[in-house]
Parts: structure tokens; sequence; C-alpha cells
């Protein structure tokens, strides 16, 4: 056990590990496991889908496809799934399945011939995420359309299953996942901050274990579709949870662990500035879809809804500029102040951004779980409308079709957007020191360094509180 | 040193307890508020904690709803019909008003803000932010050689 507690509190190096328990390790191992919850969400995408066509330009709040996904699933995600589970959505995703069935050409069993489809590999220069960065973006440009209208919903949702799709034949394994999926992105940065992991139990059994089955394969499972080596895992981001390698071990050596928030921040694997601007990419977007949905301006509410071209080319190009110009920008001054303040002259500014950027990640998430709770609050309750009427074809199946809207603890929002900032703020803090002490060599720089991204770090909070109840 | 700086942020915690505490003369203050897909005029209203606040609401195009968040009381108005509402401003702080009638597409979005001046909940974050954030400074620059954390 290592001395370094957070908050002087918990171990970092604190694992408990959940497969230990028995039925746990046999769900992991089972080949139902996750194949059922892929295929009861594959059930509710389908309603999602006919319901998103269904509806048209309808209203999206009483709309199954709009308040399931962009209340339930979004909030679900960003409360639950991402900053405990890692990344146990793509764990039970439907979307990319179909390509994945026609590799395997199997829906249960473990086919162990050559996967179909092209299997191309990915091109090289572009195993990062900046396509994931760049998709999702350009995604958050229709949010004016795909979280009210029915139908943006049904054409976002379907394009990405087509893609998906497409790419699986194309190219191998998970590669959509991997590089391209919008949504992967974001939970591959947050699962970092997350409290559970999935690990090799002992290094030293995948050591002596020379037939890689994990990676390879066999007749149990398959080899990793996300084309890792889970006997190497260092940290969340690029797992997606599929659990192939539990099942794929014969030492029974993998492990699913609870653990200390955000210890993977801490791991130097893979740190680049795709990765950096994904932290930016989400700290902006936070802001604009704050402004243009929980602000009381109109005037951007018409640019975002694209009520005149002019409006609506003005949004996305302020959009891109604070996303991918400007917070990049202002933080570039605060790491060049950090290698000022430090002394250190050995240090690249290169490795402080990214490494410091790191920082950024639990205030991202915070950020945007506060901004849930100003979604899920005071719209949830039409959840229950539309349970009962998911296609508004006057169906009343749960008896719950003529529930009001009713907001609930809107009296409490302000609070809970504070806390939550606070206390991400507090695990910024944390993290972020650790991270000077592992840019710079020397104590007394680390120290001297700290100070302009703290400074940072603490106007940046400053300014989502302003923003959320300000 | 140490007493000085204890001093000042008692004096900080002090400050903010008196500001959020302390009421202003009750006043009545009346808001002609238009709403017209998917924006209210004026978007941001400002008052002080003990007002009694008026509404008129006149709705520019379709029905359209007022709901405070915080304080739970809503009106609605037709075009041609308006709504009223009157409650007093007892609790500090920014607190949303938003449409409670579907009215379209971006109703769900359809917000304005309630100011109940002192907003001692910003206030009051804003300070923790500054101080913890201080404190983990002085924390970090009191660390020596070898010591983990």
């Amino acid at each position: 056990m290592s001395k370094d507690k957070l908050f002087g509190l918990v171990d970092l190096d604190w694992r408990f590990e959940l497969t230990k328990f028995r039925p746990v390790r046999a769900l992991f191992k089972s080949r139902w496991f996750p194949l059922l919850p892929i295929l009861f969400n594959l059930f509710i995408f389908v309603i999602i889908l006919l319901a998103g066509f269904l509806g048209g330009y309808s209203a999206g709040n009483y709309n199954f496809g709009i308040m399931i996904v962009w209340i339930l699933w979004w909030v679900m995600l960003m409360f639950v799934l991402v900053p405990v589970l890692s990344r146990a959505w793509c764990l039970m995703c439907p979307f990319p399945i179909f390509g994945e069935w026609a590799q395997r050409g199997a829906l249960f069993g473990v086919n162990m011939g050559k996967l179909g489809g092209l299997n191309l590999k990915w091109p090289k220069a572009l195993k990062n995420m900046w396509i994931m960065n760049v998709f999702f973006l350009v995604t958050t440009f229709f949010s004016g359309f795909f979280t009210v209208r029915p139908l943006a919903t049904f054409i976002l949702l379907g394009l990405i299953i087509l893609i998906a799709f497409i790419m699986g034949l194309i190219f191998e394994k998970r590669s959509f996942c991997l590089y391209v999926c919008p949504v992967s992105g974001f939970q591959g940065l947050y699962s970092q901050f997350a409290t559970t992991e999935i690990r090799s139990k002992d290094p030293q059994v995948c050591k002596e274990h020379k037939l890689k089955t994990c990676y390879l394969g066999n007749e149990k499972g398959y080899g990793c579709p996300w084309l890792l080596a889970p006997f190497s895992f260092r940290k969340n981001t690029y797992c997606g949870m599929c659990l192939e390698c539990f099942k794929s071990c014969p030492y029974d050596n993998m492990a699913f662990n609870l653990r200390p928030p955000g210890a993977d921040l801490l791991v130097d694997d893979k740190r680049g500035l795709d990765e950096a601007w994904k932290s930016f990419i989400m700290l902006g977007i936070a802001m604009v879809f704050f402004l243009s949905m929980q602000g009381p301006w109109g005037v951007l509410k018409d640019m975002v809804r694209a009520s005149t071209l002019r409006g609506y080319l003005t949004f996305i190009t302020f959009h891109t500029v604070l996303c991918l110009l400007v917070i990049p920008g202002i933080f570039f001054v605060f790491s060049y102040l950090s290698k000022v303040f430090s002394g250190n002259k050995e240090v690249s500014l290169k490795k402080l951004f990214i490494n410091f950027s790191y920082t950024l990640i639990p205030i991202g998430l915070g950020a945007w779980i506060a901004f849930s709770f100003g979604i899920v609050l005071p719209n949830g309750s039409y959840i229950l409308h539309i349970l009962s009427d998911p296609f508004s074809w006057g169906w009343n199946l749960f008896g719950t079709k003529n529930v009001p809207w009713t907001p609930v603890f809107t009296h409490s929002l302000g609070y809970l957007q504070g806390i939550t900032l606070l206390v991400f703020y507090l695990f910024s803090l944390a993290y972020g020191f650790r991270l000077s002490k592992q840019t710079f060599p020397g104590l007394q720089e680390a120290k001297r360094g700290w100070i302009p991204i703290f400074t940072f770090l603490t106007l940046t909070t400053l300014l989502f509180l302003w923003l959320y109840i300000g | 040193m140490k007493i000085k700086c204890q001093v000042f942020c008692w004096f900080i915690v002090c400050s903010l307890w008196f500001m959020a505490g302390s009421s202003f003369a009750q006043a009545e203050k009346f808001f002609e508020v238009k709403a017209k897909k998917f924006s209210y005029t004026p978007n941001i209203i400002e008052v002080n904690k003990g007002d009694l606040v008026r509404i008129r609401l006149i709705s520019e195009d379709v029905h359209h709803g007022f709901f405070v968040d915080g304080y739970a009381v809503s009106t609605s108005a037709h075009p041609g019909q308006d709504g009223s509402l009157k409650f007093t401003a007892d609790k500090p702080g920014r607190f949303c008003f938003r449409c409670s009638v579907t009215c379209g597409e971006f109703h769900p979005y359809m917000v304005g803000y309630l100011v109940v001046k002192p907003n001692s909940r910003f206030s009051m974050s804003a300070a923790a932010v500054i101080l913890i954030g201080l404190g983990s400074l002085v924390i970090v620059f009191r660390k020596k050689e070898n010591e983990q954390g």
C-alpha cells in the first residue's frame, strides 16, 4: 500500500474486488451477460426510433425518444454510469452490435473462425480521439434540433447505428467504438474518474501465461474486441467493458474493482493532445448548453434552433471557436505561466499542457452533473407521461398518461449545483497538485508551477458557479 | 500569522452570514412579463428579499405558463387573457421561472431568472470555493520533500 491518501482519507492504491463474490464472477463469465442487457436496450431503442420517426416535428417533451434519450439516458450516464461504473454504457450499448454480429457470424456463442467483413486495420494516424472530438462537437451543432425534435433524434441515432454497422463490415472489431462514436470519447475521458475499473489481478499470472487468450481469444471468449491487451490495462479510457477477457482468461485473473474516484488521472499512459482537447470541448459544450438550454436569453435560443440562418451560423462559429480555440488558448496561457513560475526549463510546454489538462476532468464532470440536475429535476416528470403513451397514440399503459408536469426539488436546484461544483473542484485540486509533482522533477518547482493551474481551476469553478447560480 | 489568517477567514464568513440573513425594507414590486416563444421579457427579474412581488403575465403568441422554482407558484396566460401572480420573495437566491404549459418544441428551455437579493447562495458558494482553494494552497506549500499527497 502507498502512503498517498486522497484527501488524507483513502489510499489511492486501495482496491476492493467485486468479482471475488461468486455470483458476480459467474455473471461476468456468462455469455448471457452482457448479451441480455444489450438485447433489452435494443428493444428500448427500437421503440425510441419508432417514437422518433412517428413523433416527427411534435414538441419533444411528450415524446418517448426525446425523453428517454436526452433526459433519462443522458442523466444516467452523467450521474451513475460514467462516474461510478466507468464505461458501463458501452457494455450494454446496442449501436455496434449489428456490425459485431456480422463480423462474428454468431449471436451468442464464440465463433473460433476468422471474423467476417473486410477486417481492415484502422489507419494509424487516426488511432486517437480526434475524430470523436470533431464528431461530438459537430453533433452538438444540432442540439437545438435533436433534443427537442423527435425526427432529429431519429435521424441522429439512425445515422450512428448505420455508421457503426458499415464500419463493422469494413474495419476490424470495435474500430467504430474506439475511434468514431461520439458518445465514446467523453465516456472514455470521464471514466478515468470512475470509482470502478477492470484490471488483471496478478500481473505475474499474466506474465507466465504465454498464450494471451484475453487478446487472442479462445473457445470461451473473443479476443479483446477493443483491440487492447487486457493483461496490461492501466486505465479505463479505452476499455469498453465487454467482459470478453473475463470469459477467455483460463486463470480467472481479471477483476472488477472498486477504487478511489479519479485514480486513473495519475496514470501516465497514452496521454495526448487529443484527450486534452476532449476536456476543453466538454467544458465548452457544458457552457454553451447551459446558456442555450437553461439560460434566460431568447436570442441565444433563437440562434441554436436556427430561427435565422445567420443566427445559426453565428452560434456554430462561436461554439466552435470557444471549444477549439478560446478555452485551449486560455489554458495554454496558464500552462505557460506554470512553466515560468516553476522556473524549470527542462519540462516541455507541451508535456505540461497535456498533463495539466487532466485536472479538468473532475471539474468538467462536475459541471456536467450540475447541468444535468437542471435538466432532470424540472423535466423528469414528463417521463411518466411518455411511458404510458410512447407513440402519442392516446395509450395509457401504466395509468400515468395524465400525470401533470411536476418539477421536483427545483427549489434546491441551486444548492445541488453549487455543492456538486464544489465537490468536483476539490477533486481537481487534489489531483492537480499530484499531477504537478508528476510533471516537475522537484517539489519546489511543482509548488510554484501549480499556482497558475490552481488559479485557472478556481476561476473556472467560479465561472460555472456564476453561470449556474450567480 | 496563523491567528491573522483565522481572524480574516472568520471575518469573511461572518460578513457573508450577515449578508445572507439581512433583510431589506419590504417593498411592492410589479412586473409586466411578456411571454413569447421561447423567452420572457424581461428575462431577469431582480427583487430584494422580503419584497411583495406582483406579476402580470402577457402572452404574445400562444398559451404560456409561468412557474417559479423555489416558490412553487404559477400562473398562465393566453393571448388577450393575462395571468397574474403575487408572492412574497422571502427566499434569497437565483431561481428559474419557467413555462409550465407545453408551448412548442423549445418549451422545456423557456426560462427566466428571478433574483432575490442578496444572492447568498452564490456568494456563500463562491466564498467557499475561494477559502477551500486558498486552504489547499496553504497545505500544498507546507508540504515537505518525500511527503505524499
